[in-house]
């Protein structure tokens, strides 16, 4: 006996609305990256959590695979952040409004 | 209420309380400190939640790879913290802020009134022996396609960190 289910996706769900919240309001390149990161990790919780409520494992193989897709979109993330920052001298997502750098 | 319900409350006030001071602080290094933070309260969840194999891999992966990974990058990078008045400061947070609320709002009156949310959760683990056994018998080509995208990920992070020593050929 835990908790009733519903709070957990609570707790999901405003963990992922402050993802977003972050993605969507921070200037820097790198706090865009951090609200994604909170953002997948909230879905890994409400996966996990269902995974419990009906007893069956695919949930957490499904958090197995968001773990992966998580590193690697921050590595790839990371290094365009580096390349954008050697190509320009800027980190903020406004300093990147025209096409041709 | 059980002790598993106790800590399970107190976990998720850290974990809200951490998340909300890391994407609210002005200086990145604190951000992601506090970030770490967030996931070392995750980790337990998962334990509670019967994920343990999870709970290390976010604490290994999360907590360990990908935020020094950030650290890294912040490092390298040097970022100012440049001043910002109160009017572009609401300009940017007033959007998120509204919009976000107002989901969470309709998601938590949704959730809270839905019975079938209702069910305790039972107190059950799956131990990394059959869960490890579960991804390898039915997931298996996902397994494989996974580690395809972290070579290619790899690849690519190669390929856009490296130097330009002299070569012409840089898009």
């Amino acid at each position: 006996m835990i908790v009733p289910y519903s709070h957990v996706l609570i707790l999901a769900s405003l963990l992922f609305l402050m993802g977003a919240a972050c993605a969507g309001a921070r200037r820097n390149l790198i706090m865009i990256l951090v609200g994604v990161e909170i953002m997948l990790n909230a879905a890994a919780l409400a996966l996990v959590a269902g995974s419990l409520r009906w007893g069956a494992l695919d949930g957490q193989a499904f958090v197995l695979f968001i773990f992966a897709v998580a590193a690697s979109e921050v590595a790839v993330g990371l290094a365009l952040i580096v390349y954008a920052q050697r190509r320009t001298g800027s980190v903020r997502a406004d300093d990147y409004s025209r096409l041709k750098g | 209420m059980t002790l598993y319900g106790l800590i399970f409350y107190a976990l998720g006030g850290i974990i809200l309380a951490a998340t909300l001071l890391a994407i609210t602080s002005r200086n990145v290094m604190h951000a992601i400190v506090y970030l770490i933070v967030s996931f070392f309260g995750l980790a337990p969840v998962f334990y509670l939640l019967g994920a343990p194999l999870l709970a290390l891999l976010e604490i290994i992966i999360y907590a360990g790879a990908i935020m020094v990974l950030f650290i890294f990058i912040v490092m390298m990078l040097r970022i100012e913290v440049r001043p910002s008045d109160v009017r572009s400061w609401l300009r940017q947070w007033a959007p998120a802020v509204g919009l976000s609320g107002l989901s969470a709002a309709i998601m938590v009156f949704l959730l809270w009134q839905e019975p079938a949310g209702r069910q305790v959760l039972p107190l059950a683990m799956a131990s990394p022996q059959n869960f490890g056994r579960f991804v390898y018998q039915r997931y298996w080509f996902a397994v494989e396609i996974a580690s395809f995208l972290l070579f290619v990920a790899l690849v690519g992070a190669y390929y856009l960190g490296r130097r330009d020593s002299g070569s012409k050929d840089l898009p």
